[in-house]
């Protein structure tokens, strides 16, 4: 397994990073003399970005939503993986919640956001709790699937050898599942992103989604557009991440398909 | 018709686990039977068996496919409960996962961890154990040296052949250290050479650790070659269709040994026990 990458791999990454700049150059030649009000150049466009986001509201809204997007996801992530172990290992606890879950996971995660305001009002938990509780059910169901389906082989090795409940679910049980349990975790991380827009919507005009929407509202639509910018460029970013982690975590899954795959 | 030894050695079929012969009886398998299922839809696999091992006795388990080999070695490992009769250790009945015993599952495919190299998936039965760091990894090197994978440690199950798969969980075992030694047809997947290593290897270990083994085969060579008793499988369900003594010279060798007319007699007898219909 050579660590080099071939011509072919190279060229491929150069069209991937290449694509995106040609359509923003696009963008920009296209733009750059335009007078129509909804669509100003993009020249300005990153002129207001900068002003805004890196400067006048980077504390005030932009670390306040990424803040509850990463609070959100995370508890959402790590209740999902403990409570789909729970659920997925105790009988009783599986025909107690099952039910509920279904009925739950079928309402759009944005729906929620209005019952939370009720309950909490418009404050950062209503937010944060929107987030989490959205991003719950897309993990929290790929963790059940992917301990139901880990192999019967591997679970009675684990039994012959004796292996404490702790060794089980850590080297077991959590790995068995992981591929399953990533893929959960990756939907969750889109859900996350769109409840954390929408909760921003409503309330206290605080965070990226609050900031654009007011800017639309006022007809200050190079705002709005480098809102939006900000909002594509922190959904890229956030994938991204995910994915290196995905990568380093799932080393072993994904060379093992790419193995039999290629044979 | 049986074995031409009976004074000195167990008869078939006998019960209970009083000793037998020189050697104490570790394994004692008394009219098990199995079913998968209740009710009507319930399948019996196995009708009535009825064999011991003694301990550091090595026996061999033959008979035809799908007649019930895998499903005694889940029962004796307490992965599978019985349906009736009884399987113990040294008297004590199985009710789950003996501590003093392994198992080489017969399906390599699924009881390695492929999220594990080859050294961890060795290493993790044994960190419960709590050895001394070098104990430990003295019997990693030891039991990887055995089956000849030493080279490999580092790599993943998924990147090895089939064949070194299995000699992985064979390594697992062996630095298990079980007193009580169960494989479920651990050679199917190797070349002959190295079949030949891991043959003359289960006979080392036996003899270096005391170990009490039981292997399942399909090929007849291989268990007289083994074996201090084949027990030999058939009908459906499964009953004994006999116990046959292997009465070979020790220590055995792959050359010698195979080209004794004592081995011819008795692989011919093993084979017509299987060959005859049930
Ligand atoms: N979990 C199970 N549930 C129901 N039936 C089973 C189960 N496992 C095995 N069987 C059935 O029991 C019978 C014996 O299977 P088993 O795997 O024990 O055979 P075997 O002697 O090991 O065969 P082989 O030599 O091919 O490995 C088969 O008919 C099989 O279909
Ligand atoms: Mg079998």
């Amino acid at each position: 397994m050579s660590k080099r990458p071939s011509l072919k791999s190279v060229r491929l990454w150069l069209l991937g990073v290449g694509t995106p700049l040609v359509l923003l150059a696009v963008w920009w030649f296209a733009s750059a003399d335009s007078t129509d009000t909804f669509f100003p150049p993009l020249a300005e466009i990153l002129d207001r970005f900068r002003a805004l986001w890196l400067f006048d509201h980077f504390t005030s809204d932009v670390l306040v939503s990424l803040r509850n997007l990463a609070l959100g996801y995370a508890i959402a992530g790590v209740a999902a993986v403990a409570v789909g172990f729970v659920t997925a290992l105790s009988a009783p606890i599986r025909w107690a919640v099952d039910p509920v879950i279904h009925f739950l996971r079928g309402i759009p995660p944005v729906a929620l956001v209005p019952i939370f305001i009720s309950l909490m009002g418009f404050g950062l938990e209503m937010r944060i709790t929107s987030i989490a509780l959205a991003a719950f059910f897309p993990t929290f169901i790929a963790t059940v699937d992917g301990l139901r389906a880990v192999d019967r082989g591997l679970l009675d090795v684990a039994s012959v050898y004796r292996l404490s409940r702790g060794e089980r679910v850590v080297s077991v049980l959590l790995p068995a599942a992981g591929p399953q349990i990533f893929s959960g975790l990756q939907v969750s991380l889109q859900t996350a992103f769109v409840v954390m827009i929408a909760s921003e919507m409503l309330g206290p005009s605080q965070g990226i989604g609050a900031m654009t929407l007011l800017a639309q509202q006022s007809f200050m639509i190079s705002d709005m557009w480098s809102g939006i910018l900000l909002l594509g460029v922190i959904g890229f970013a956030a994938n991204f991440l995910f994915d290196l982690v995905r990568r380093k975590v799932l080393a072993w899954y994904i060379g093992s398909r790419r193995l039999a795959r290629a044979s | 018709m049986t074995s031409p030894h009976l004074a000195t050695t167990p008869l078939e079929g006998s019960l209970g686990g009083e000793p037998q012969g020189q050697r104490p009886a570790r394994l004692d398998v008394v009219h098990l039977a199995k079913s998968y299922g209740t009710g009507d839809g319930a399948k019996k696999v196995i009708e009535d068996l009825t064999f011991s091992v003694s301990a550091r006795e090595i026996v061999c388990i033959v008979g035809p496919s799908g007649i019930g080999k895998t499903t005694l070695l889940k029962c004796l490992a307490g992965l599978q409960p019985t349906s009736g009769g009884r399987a113990a250790i040294d008297g004590r009945e199985i009710s789950g996962p003996p501590p003093e015993m392994a198992l080489v599952f017969q399906d390599y495919s699924r009881s390695l961890m492929p999220w594990l190299t080859v050294r961890k998936n060795v290493v993790l039965p044994l960190r419960h154990l709590r050895l001394p760091k070098a104990e430990l990894k003295a019997r990693c090197d030891e039991a990887l040296e055995a089956v000849g994978l030493a080279h490999a440690e580092n790599q993943f199950p998924w990147q090895l052949s089939g064949g070194m798969q299995q000699r992985v969980a064979i390594a697992r075992a062996l630095a298990y250290r079980p007193e009580i030694l169960i494989m479920d047809e651990p050679f199917a997947s190797v070349d002959a050479q190295t079949r030949f290593d891991l043959e003359d290897l289960c006979l080392k270990i036996r003899e270096g650790f005391g170990m009490t083994i039981l292997v399942v085969t399909h090929d007849i060579d291989e268990a007289v070659y083994l074996a201090d008793r084949v027990v030999v499988l058939g009908s459906k369900p499964a009953r004994v269709l006999r116990i046959v003594d292997v009465e070979l010279p020790s220590p055995r060798d792959q050359i010698g040994t195979r080209a004794l007319p004592e081995f011819a007699a008795q692989r011919t007898d093993v084979l017509s026990l299987i060959k005859r219909p049930a």
